[in-house]
């Protein structure tokens, strides 16, 4: 059956490229399954897409499940001695290094929001007063490859615990100030090595790195750390995420 | 009627759970390796890239989840196929006694174009080869596990050398079973009749 293509045309003009470069994905990803591997040795087409895609989407769920039955709270992630840190450290976002955004750190302040007690928001100079940790640890990417780097921050707990967050929630979100957006799981928000991070290697986070902050979690994918963070809220309602509602595994345990 | 003029059934040589999860493994190999080579696209780990005509999922979101939905077909199938190969005597009755002089001279054999194949009986090449197989599935099982949860499993992932080393152990352990999957397809080319009693379980007659 010939699916009505969408009409995009109208609407594409007045969208900015990046969203349309995301719903030229979403359409891809939809045409994707009579395309490649499958129709090519079969020979023929997946005609019911839409039931296999929410097959894909139910298992990726259970994945979710799954990994956190897994996940255990106390299970450190290996650190290396600093000679293995990668020189350089490789940069990865949706969009390219030469459109990384300035935040100015005189005008910054941290939003809080949802389940916390205490939602003034913080300035760069009342969060490096918090006490801080560093890590040597291998951040693994989505796409495969990995790199070790040196990160110095709080640790989210504590931070957590210091604003009277609901930490029975199930969730904690972050939007970021590059329209980035993600969220993960209260046990791994608590994780002994999550770190709300304000250096990488001894130095102050640069901005290809997520000036002025990003959350550390050797324990999930790269894609799962966000930079820039603006805001940070805690709830009880599934916040999704910017490549998460687009079909990767939300929960992307390492 | 006297029973004993009744023709006795042919043998069964390919028990029906190893039919079923044959056929179940055809499945979920195919989802895996070419789902698995679009997730090697999205890095490639050598200076090769796989064409993506020949890949599934569209893009790397879509091949992750074909790759983790059909792993657990993948692994319920291999546990209740390898748990029955041992339990039911089958890897003992199939694939031993096996000798490496057997091995070789069987190897020998076919290179001068003599291939000895009796419905039934593996000779030693091909008994080598399904025990080979076996083990690089485990391989590829554990390498897998390494490189999903290098922290979780960090013991496991420390016997493949690290998650990079699991990446090759992966990589390398595919590209053996995809070798093993031509040559099978390949043999069965070449003698055809043993492709109806992996449905039927039993030989044709006469044979």
């Amino acid at each position: 059956m010939k699916k009505t293509p969408p009409r995009l045309a109208p609407v594409l003009e007045s969208l900015p490229p990046k969203q349309i470069q995301l719903l030229e994905r979403r359409l891809f990803l939809k045409h994707s399954l009579s395309l490649g591997a499958l129709a090519l040795l079969t020979g023929c087409d997946v005609t019911d897409a839409d039931a296999v895609q929410k097959v894909l989407w139910a298992m990726s769920k259970w994945n979710d499940r799954a990994q956190a039955l897994l996940f255990n709270p106390g299970k450190l992630a290996p650190t290396y001695p600093e000679s293995r840190i990668a020189k350089p450290f490789p940069f990865n976002a949706y969009y390219g290094e030469d459109e990384v955004i300035e935040v100015d750190p005189g005008s910054y302040k941290l939003a809080l929001s949802g389940l916390i007690r205490d939602k003034k928001p913080w300035t760069l100079a009342e969060l490096y007063a918090l006490p801080q940790v560093s890590q040597v640890t291998r951040h693994v990417c989505v796409e495969g490859w990995s790199a070790i780097g040196k990160w110095t921050g709080v640790p989210f707990r504590l931070f957590l615990e210091r604003v009277g967050a609901d930490l029975t929630a199930k969730y904690v979100g972050f939007t970021c100030a590059d329209d980035y957006y993600t969220s993960i799981d209260m046990a791994t928000a608590l994780h002994p090595q999550t770190q709300l991070t304000f250096k990488f290697a001894d130095r102050t986070l640069p901005a290809k790195y997520g000036f002025p902050m990003k959350l550390r979690m050797p324990t999930k994918l790269g894609f799962k750390n966000p930079k820039h963070i603006a805001e940070i809220f805690v709830t009880n309602q599934f916040p999704g995420g910017y490549w998460e509602d687009q079909g990767y595994n939300w929960f992307s345990g390492s | 009627m006297d029973p004993i003029s009744v023709a006795a059934p042919p043998p069964t040589i390919h028990p029906l759970v190893v039919r079923i999860c044959h056929w179940v493994n055809v499945v979920a190999i195919f989802i895996m390796v070419f789902s698995g080579w679009r997730i090697y696209d999205a890095s490639p780990l050598f200076p090769f890239h796989f064409p993506p005509d020949l890949t599934l999922g569209g893009w790397l979101a879509g091949a992750l989840q074909w790759h983790f939905a059909a792993m657990w077909l993948l692994v319920a199938n291999g546990l209740v196929y390898v748990l029955y190969g041992i339990v039911s005597g089958h890897y003992r009755r199939s694939f031993f006694p096996l000798a490496w002089g057997a091995i070789l001279h069987e190897f020998a054999n076919v290179l001068h174009g003599r291939v000895s194949h009796r419905l039934g009986v593996y000779n030693p090449l091909q008994k080598a080869a399904y025990l080979a197989v076996i083990v690089l599935g485990v391989a590829l099982v554990l390498s897998g596990l390494s490189i999903w949860k290098p922290v979780q499993l960090q013991e496991l992932a420390a016997l493949m050398g690290g998650y990079e080393g699991a990446r090759r152990v992966h990589f390398f352990a595919m590209a053996g079973v995809v070798g093993f999957v031509v040559v099978h397809v390949v043999m069965v080319m070449l003698v055809p009749r043993t492709l109806a009693p992996m449905f039927t379980g039993h030989a044709p007659r006469g044979e």
